[in-house]
């Protein structure tokens, strides 16, 4: 509930935001650099636990004030920060640019500031090597920008759901039930005949746990890396489909949607005993199942072995007003401190390499999920992560295979009709 | 003729089109040219970020034609119009009689119906989707106390057709009723008076009195209430909270025309074929209210 309240307030502050700064059109561009009052516009989705870094920047930039909007829904946020980008006014100072995002932005690399142009290439070596490439274009010669984060997998789950089935609870031991996907789903159906009688299921959708089989399953996924649409012929995507939709067969799904009122409150009550966990999924957990649930939930790895699934990088729109400090912004977030920051705020995981060997990170624990450890659960898969080429209409066709999963998992179409319209959908949404 | 005398002619000729200039100078800028600009957007592939990539000539109308996705959103669009607006109309109708009989406290009635007009639409769709919601919401409990078994509204068609007329209605009966109160009282004594004295009973006073008395004011109502009904957007939209709100369910089944231009805009990011479905809704408009207005005018006039 209170997440559509926030984005209905959320969208309002947009709007006044986008109001002010059309207002601002014509000013002065260089009026912000000689030392006058500066108000920078940072716009996000979900949560990349920047508040204090914001106070240490203000602190250390006296006369700057930074104002974040953050929306919860990833597809409305890309809707709404393309739409900004494209009318050339209203998104911000910093935005934040997606992993599904990156290819679309990067073909309109000009409606964003080349960082190359403000000394990034000296910062390279701060990133793995495919995030600085991944908001990079194909030349080489732009650079749009700076990694935050990456989406290193792993499995959250409820130790409290999983004694009263009767499943071990110690993450190790949890861990050893699924190496693949599919003892996954036989624990599922132990965990069903274990709780008989509770309302409670072994995942929370098909669709969360189907994107994480696709994202770790290739190196592209709708489109390969031409960007045509191959979700026909990439295996991987069918391979998924029929996973996660088995998933639903064995009566192991709540069929909860994503971002909904019924799976916001799904953390809170305990409908769902499991969820893929990209790192930056702890802390919406821990803000929707909130604090009479501490202790409850435990992390272990992922079925599958490891993959990324999102992950963001931070840019400077072209038509900000205060670029030179805006930048300034983006690097003190991206570097190493603002990464280790944002992981200890919300638990999204570095894409500064050199982090992983930090101690740091390497011990650290998160107390709401049973002081796991956060650190070696999320580094171990991390360096190791592959990118995945996601294609400039990702964000279409992934919504039109989802409703199509969705409307396999309430029951009103079979697998094999909703693979059909997904593939139609697909086509129609990749133009 | 002296110059004074000319320009008083021109101040009694031209001042009154001085005055109304300003609305057709503000109307042509956010209303005709936007028009004109979409028609020209739409003739074109023309994408979000890239902007024009070359004319298509009609080619986006030819795709339009066999898009399966925008005929479903438009009998969405109609069903929930034609869902909502029938019993709306017939329900402020009788509010509005009932209204301008002399009841106890006649004003506090008279702002109570109007109350759900002021609500922010926002408010009233985040709780009728909850009311609405198949597992905690109050019309399954409500339901299930006379053994019905609970519906999941927003996933089954007519459902969720019926659900959102039901926020429509809501919050616009009130609205009609007080626009048709206002008519009512209009409506002069001494005509049913007479009509009383010949022996008409009330219901035939209602008939050819009330009603043909009416017309120009239903016309109003009705019209506005299509061209509402037509471009509904916010209340399905907020129907679907969380992922993918813009198709209107899993199945489309609930996506009208007007959230499928959005979908085609900014999802999709085609702006070309989104200003083509703009377009044709604009048509579609049109001849609705062609349609409503020939339909209206066949009630006799009281004239």
């Amino acid at each position: 509930m209170s997440h559509t309240r926030r984005s209905r307030w959320l969208a309002t502050a947009a709007a006044l935001v986008a109001m002010s700064s059309l207002a601002a059109c014509g000013g002065d561009d260089s009026g912000s650099d000689s030392g006058e009052d500066v108000t920078l516009r940072v716009n996000l989705f979900g949560k990349f636990g920047y508040t204090d870094l914001y106070k240490q920047f203000e602190e250390e930039h006296p006369g700057v004030k930074i104002v974040e909007t953050a929306e919860g829904d990833l597809g409305k946020y890309n809707t709404q920060l393309t739409q900004r980008i494209a009318a050339g006014s209203g998104a911000g100072d910093v935005v934040a640019i997606e992993e599904g995002q990156a290819v679309n932005f990067l073909a309109s690399a000009d409606k964003f500031v080349n960082l190359q142009e403000h000394g990034a290439k000296d910062l390279e070596d701060q990133f793995l090597p495919w995030k600085f490439a991944g908001a990079t274009t194909a030349d080489g010669a732009t650079t749009i920008g700076l990694g935050t984060d990456v989406g290193g997998l792993a499995m959250c789950y409820r130790r409290d759901l999983f004694e009263k089935a009767g499943l071990p609870t110690d993450r190790e031991a949890v861990a050893a039930l699924w190496p693949t996907w599919d003892e996954f789903i036989a624990t599922g159906e132990k965990f069903q005949d274990g709780i008989k009688g509770s309302d409670a299921k072994f995942i929370d959708s098909a669709t969360n746990t189907y994107n994480s089989i696709l994202m770790q399953s290739a190196d592209h996924t709708y489109f390969d890396k031409d960007d045509n649409l191959v979700i026909e012929s990439n295996p991987a995507v069918k391979a998924a489909w029929d996973k996660a939709l088995e998933m639903d067969e064995k009566g192991i799904s709540a069929e909860l949607k994503s971002f909904s009122p019924e799976w916001n409150a799904g953390f809170k009550n305990g409908d769902f005993a499991t969820i893929a966990c990209p790192a930056w999924m702890t802390g919406y957990i821990k803000d929707q199942a909130g604090e009479e649930n501490a202790g409850k939930w435990d992390i272990a790895t992922v079925p599958g072995g490891g993959g990324n699934w999102g992950g963001s990088w931070l840019a400077v729109p072209a038509d900000s007003k205060n670029q030179d400090i805006a930048i300034e912004l983006v690097k003190f977030l991206s570097n190493a401190d603002g990464q280790l920051a944002a992981f200890n705020a919300v638990g999204n995981l570095p894409s500064n390499p050199n982090l992983y060997e930090d101690p740091a990170l390497q011990e650290a624990t998160n107390p709401y999920f049973s002081d796991a450890p956060v650190g070696q659960l999320f580094v171990a898969g991390a360096a190791n992560l592959e990118p995945v080429f996601l294609g400039a209409k990702n964000q279409p066709v992934r919504d039109a295979v989802e409703n199509a999963m969705r409307s396999v998992e309430n029951g009103q179409r079979s697998s094999s009709e909703g693979w059909d319209v997904a593939v139609n959908d697909a086509e129609k949404a990749a133009g | 003729m002296h110059l004074r005398d000319r320009l008083a002619r021109i101040d009694i000729h031209g001042a009154p089109y001085l005055f109304i200039a300003p609305f057709f100078l503000l109307f042509g800028i956010f209303g005709l040219f936007p028009l004109g600009y979409t028609l020209w957007v739409s003739l074109h592939d023309w994408t979000l970020l890239g902007g024009n990539e070359g004319w298509v000539g009609f080619g986006n109308y030819t795709e339009l034609f066999s898009d399966d996705y925008f005929w479903n959103s438009l009998l969405n669009t109609f069903a929930i119009f034609l869902i909502a607006t029938i019993p709306q109309m017939l329900v402020a109708l009788g509010l509005a009689q009932v209204l301008n009989a002399s009841l106890r406290a006649i004003t506090f009635w008279r702002v109570g119906v109007i109350i759900p007009t002021a609500t922010s639409v926002a408010a009233v769709g985040i709780i009728f989707t909850m009311a609405f919601s198949r597992d905690f919401g109050i019309v399954n409990w409500m339901i299930g106390l006379v053994g019905v078994d609970p519906i999941a509204w927003n996933q089954e068609r007519i459902p969720s057709w019926i659900a959102i007329a039901t926020m429509v209605d809501w919050r616009w009966t009130g609205y009609n009723a007080l626009i048709l109160l206002a008519a009512l009282q209009a409506v002069p004594k001494d005509l049913y008076e007479s009509a009383r004295l010949d022996g008409a009973s009330a219901a035939r006073q209602f008939w050819s009195i009330t009603i043909p008395m009416l017309r120009p004011t239903l016309m109003f109502v009705v019209t506005v209430s299509t061209i509402g009904g037509i471009q509904l957007f916010t209340e399905p939209l907020l129907f679907n909270p969380g992922a993918n709100a813009i198709t209107g369910g899993d199945m489309r089944q609930f996506q009208t025309s007007a959230m499928y231009v959005v979908e085609q805009a900014f999802t999709g990011q085609r702006f070309g074929y989104a200003a083509t479905v703009a377009w044709v809704l604009f048509a579609v408009i049109v001849l609705v209210s062609l349609v409503n207005s020939l339909l209206v005018r066949r009630i006799r006039s009281a004239d």
